[in-house]
């Protein structure tokens, strides 16, 4: 059989962005021993592309703040099909996720009295954004790894300061390593169905050596899905490795017809198309304008926002001085509505020479004051496109950029209900964004549920009175499935298949027929093109050894794109209605009844299927923030209150929860 | 607007390697980056390259061009000469792997021997107060994107091997600076010397400040100016007598 190296860990945790090396503390902190195996180099991961900051309630810039407001604009933001419970305890958790930060070296940008800055973002009623300039997923990236570095410095030093390896005694970065299948036991009958996680399959992508990790616990923290889609924002990394993962173990998705465009990307030239352009310049004071010049947000705020935002320029222009007296400019709607705005000017002839609208900063703040707000967007327009975003506008259009669906987890604990062992949290998982993320509710999703996720899977493996064996049949298959590529006599007579134009013709397919605007035609086209892609993945053939090989990497990864890619196609044909990230053109409305279900996808061993499935009634107390008004344009008669309930009750949040700070 | 580059690039391994030309259209706006993934499409296609965001925001597609430390995202084509071959190779400081790609692993080593942000006793989570102009000095280094150029650049390990074990390199003597200039680092009180060390474990006195670091980054940040010319000055206050340092350097300090 194939050589593989053996690892014994008690949490393993895949993905080392902002939730994997969260969940990674945490469990080593619980005592365990933990493994954090990510694809990139220690430090890379995709969180350091976030620029606009963290969102939580901590109240510095306006004392208003609370997370009762944050809730609100949460679930506001994402239509109401939120998991409220999540929602919950992301805008409860968040002040002390950031706060941590800071103990652990964070320098956030800071206020005239010398607290966390915040800085006002899309959908978020009060400033609320901590941040560093317009690179603060850097700066949360650095201070994770770091306070890894710390840990294991602690584990040296307690080792005597001798033997380098002890380094790593308790706290394991596998970099540049990729997990192909994660290992279950057997049950009595001999199916995986029912099994328990016993473990990881991977390969080093260094020597192409394969590995497994045996470990009764998996955190999966393996961010998103948008290298299947052609104009994105992601990194090659957002191929849905663990979206494909989880299917594959036999945990479900859910809301993946729900991608989130992202308004401003980059359009020009046509090598960055698709690189992200933060939206914290429109936070800032940035406006929109379509080729006439007109501040064209103004005609597009939807019936459910009617009221809360600017209806005239000036009352706009006045909200940056004095948010009390003024409503905030409709260029902070939240994101999907300015996406499709964007989509809907290009469309009507009013876009920019490349394809975009503009985005101009230049008229509204001292250059000055530009370049130290927003360095890094100076820098990426300046060294990119030759624009000085001091002296002209940007032009922009919308890029794929975030999935809100996910794994299907409990919202306190981030296991997988079905997979005893399985964990999800930060982008991967489902839930907690509902049908669209705000801006600032990644990175604190992130700290949140990467918490929650290493703390449950730590005690869910000390707990455990026996350790799940690795069964050697999976392991021979994963290698197999491996090798795979370069087995050029598996396919026969056919035509060998090139992975990289594959994966281009996945893109262009995805980007093309189940973007930002929906067609159900369109759709049932890309489900014909994708069973074809599917079947050509098959005889794709790879040149060279295993050692570095990129060819070979993609190959691999291909199975994972194809996975995620048939759930976003099916889920979205399936919902007959707009939402969130989710517009179709032929069911151009929101529907009350559609909010009340969940969309799951579950791996048949061969295809996807797709389940309608209830999801629960909100709270009383949670409902009771909002006015009856404002709830009757999301929820059906029977749903609403039927009285004013009294003011919102002091929940338990469970033993997991930290100090009260911040509710 | 299109036009054919020649394009040699290094392919190997360990043990050894050569280059290979490639011809490849290059169009308008495009990066090197952007050639190396037409390269391995069309041409290559086990070429091997470390790269992430494509934004020049993750550090991870450092190499060489023409002899230069560069990030293949950020270095447009219109920036190189059309008739000149464009010459790609692995960045000279550490071993390669395969192709483009080196063992990078002596900068996660270093990075481990500096000891980390010690949180001052008495201070809460969310009881930190820090002036903003106080917390800019470290904030620059911390726009650091650890592409390692500047350790890749640095004459005293570049063509010093030896010299590895004993020198941090640029990197991480900015990393001992950012956090001897953190308002609120109690490393003193804990009894660590960050400026001690600096200079008797990381090796801040192998630095002849020739600026070379601080030219090849592509964050940009100071890296000779403001950390380690102020750190070695950090270090030369424990080494003279206060008073005499003091008189000797009124009126001439920098404001910072």
């Amino acid at each position: 059989m194939t050589e593989v190296e053996r690892y014994s860990y008690d949490v393993v945790v895949v993905g080392a962005g902002g939730a994997g090396l969260r969940a990674a503390i945490e469990a080593r902190e619980q005592g365990l021993r933990v493994a954090v195996i990510c694809k990139s180099l220690f430090g890379k991961a995709h969180t350091v592309m976030a620029e606009g900051g963290i969102a939580a309630a901590m109240a510095n810039a306006n004392s208003n703040d609370n997370w009762q407001v944050h809730f609100r604009d949460t679930m506001r933001g994402g239509k109401f099909l939120n998991n409220w419970r999540m929602a919950e305890l992301h805008a409860k958790e968040a002040p002390d996720r950031v706060w941590e930060l800071e103990t652990w070296g964070a320098l956030f940008d800071r206020t005239k009295d010398g607290r966390i800055a915040q800085r006002n973002f899309g959908g978020h009623e009060y400033p609320r954004l901590a941040h560093v300039g317009d690179r603060t997923g850097l700066e949360l990236i650095r201070t994770l790894q770091q306070k890894v570095v710390s840990l294991q410095q602690q584990d040296f030093a307690e080792s005597g300061r001798q033997d380098q390896a002890r380094y790593e005694a308790r706290l394991r970065v596998f970099q540049e390593c990729t997990v192909t299948r994660i290992l279950k036991t057997r049950t009595s009958g001999g199916s995986t169905t029912g099994g328990r996680v016993a473990g990881v399959f991977g390969y080093a992508r260094e020597s192409g050596r394969f590995f497994t990790v045996q470990a009764p616990a998996v955190v999966l923290a393996t961010g998103g899905i948008g290298k299947s889609f052609k104009v994105t924002s992601n990194s090659w990394e957002y191929t849905g490795d663990g979206h494909a993962l989880a299917l594959l173990a036999g945990a479900s998705l859910l809301h993946m017809e729900f991608v989130q465009f992202h308004p401003t990307g980059m359009v020009w030239p046509p090598s960055v198309k698709g690189i992200l352009v933060t939206e914290s310049v429109r936070g800032d004071g940035g406006v929109l304008r379509n080729s006439d010049g007109r501040r064209f947000m103004f005609d597009y705020v939807p019936e459910v926002f009617k009221g809360q935002y600017a209806e005239t320029e000036e009352e706009a222009d006045r909200w940056y001085a004095d948010q009390e007296h003024n409503r905030r400019p409709p260029d902070l709607l939240p994101r999907d509505e300015v996406a499709r705005a964007i989509n809907s000017e290009v469309k009507a002839g009013r876009g920019t020479p490349h394809g975009g609208v503009y985005l101009d900063v230049s008229s509204r703040l001292p250059a000055e004051e530009i370049i130290r707000r927003l360095p890094s967007m100076h820098h990426q327009f300046k060294e990119l496109a030759d624009v000085d975003i001091t002296r002209e506008p940007m032009e922009v259009g919308p890029t794929c950029h975030y999935v809100m669906g996910g794994v299907e987890v409990d919202p306190d604990s981030a296991a997988t209900p079905g997979v005893p062992g399985l964990f999800a949290a930060g982008e991967v998982a489902g839930g907690m964004h509902g049908s669209n993320r705000l801006g600032g509710n990644s990175l604190s999703d992130l700290l949140v549920f990467g918490r929650r996720a290493g703390l449950h899977a730590a005690r869910y493996a000390a707990e455990l009175t026996d350790r799940p064996v690795i069964d050697e049949a999976q392991v021979a298959a994963a290698a197999r499935e491996a090798v795979d590529p370069f087995d050029e006599t598996r396919i026969g007579d056919g035509p060998a298949e090139n992975p990289y134009g594959l994966h281009q013709e996945l893109q262009q397919t995805m980007n093309d027929l189940v973007g930002i605007i929906r067609r159900a035609g369109e759709m049932e086209q890309a489900l014909d093109r994708l069973a074809v892609f599917r079947a050509r993945a098959a005889r794709a053939v790879v040149e060279g050894h295993r050692q570095f090989n990129p060819g070979w990497h993609l190959a691999l990864d291909l199975r994972n794109m194809l996975l995620v890619s048939e759930c976003v196609a099916r889920a979205a044909l399936l919902r007959r209605e707009s939402r969130g990230g989710h517009t179709r053109e032929d069911c151009p409305g929101m529907d009350r009844n559609w909010r009340r279900a969940d969309l799951v996808c579950t791996y048949t061993g061969d295809g996807i299927d797709v389940t309608r499935k209830e999801n629960g009634r909100i709270r009383a107390d949670l409902l009771a923030l909002f006015g009856r008004e404002e709830l009757a344009r999301y929820l059906t008669p029977e749903e609403l209150p039927l009285a004013t309930p009294g003011p919102p009750q002091q929940t338990d949040d469970a033993s997991d929860s930290q100090s009260g700070a911040g509710q | 607007m299109t036009y054919q580059a020649e394009f040699r690039v290094w392919r190997g391994d360990s043990t050894g390697g050569s280059f290979e030309s490639y011809r490849v259209e290059v169009h308008e706006g495009e990066v090197v980056l952007d050639l190396v993934h037409r390269l391995q499409a069309t041409q290559a296609p086990d070429l091997a390259v470390r790269w992430n965001c494509k934004a020049g925001k993750c550090g991870s597609c450092s190499a060489e061009i023409n002899g230069r430390p560069r990030l293949l995202c950020m270095t447009r084509m219109s920036t190189l000469s059309p008739d000149e071959p464009v010459v790609i190779t692995p960045l000279r400081a550490f071993p390669v792997l395969r192709d483009l790609v080196t063992d990078v692993s002596f900068n996660y080593a270093k990075a481990r021997e500096i000891p980390g942000f010690i949180p001052p006793a008495g201070l809460g989570p969310g009881e930190y107060r820090m002036q903003q102009e106080d917390v800019e000095r470290s904030q620059e280094f911390r726009k650091c994107i650890e592409c390692f150029l500047c350790q890749d650049t640095c004459h005293v390990v570049r063509d010093h091997e030896e010299n590895k074990s004993v020198f941090a390199g640029p990197r991480f003597l900015m990393r001992v600076a950012e956090l001897d200039m953190h308002p609120l680092d109690a490393a003193a009180e804990a009894g660590l010397d960050r400026r001690a060390t600096a200079q008797d474990v990381h090796g801040l006195g192998y630095c002849n400040i020739t600026k070379c670091c601080t030219e090849v980054c592509p964050e940009q940040i100071r890296i000779t100016d403001n950390a380690l010319i102020p750190l070695k000055e950090r270090v030369a206050d424990l080494k003279y007598h206060p008073l005499v340092w003091l008189g000797s350097r009124i009126g001439l300090r920098r404001k910072d």
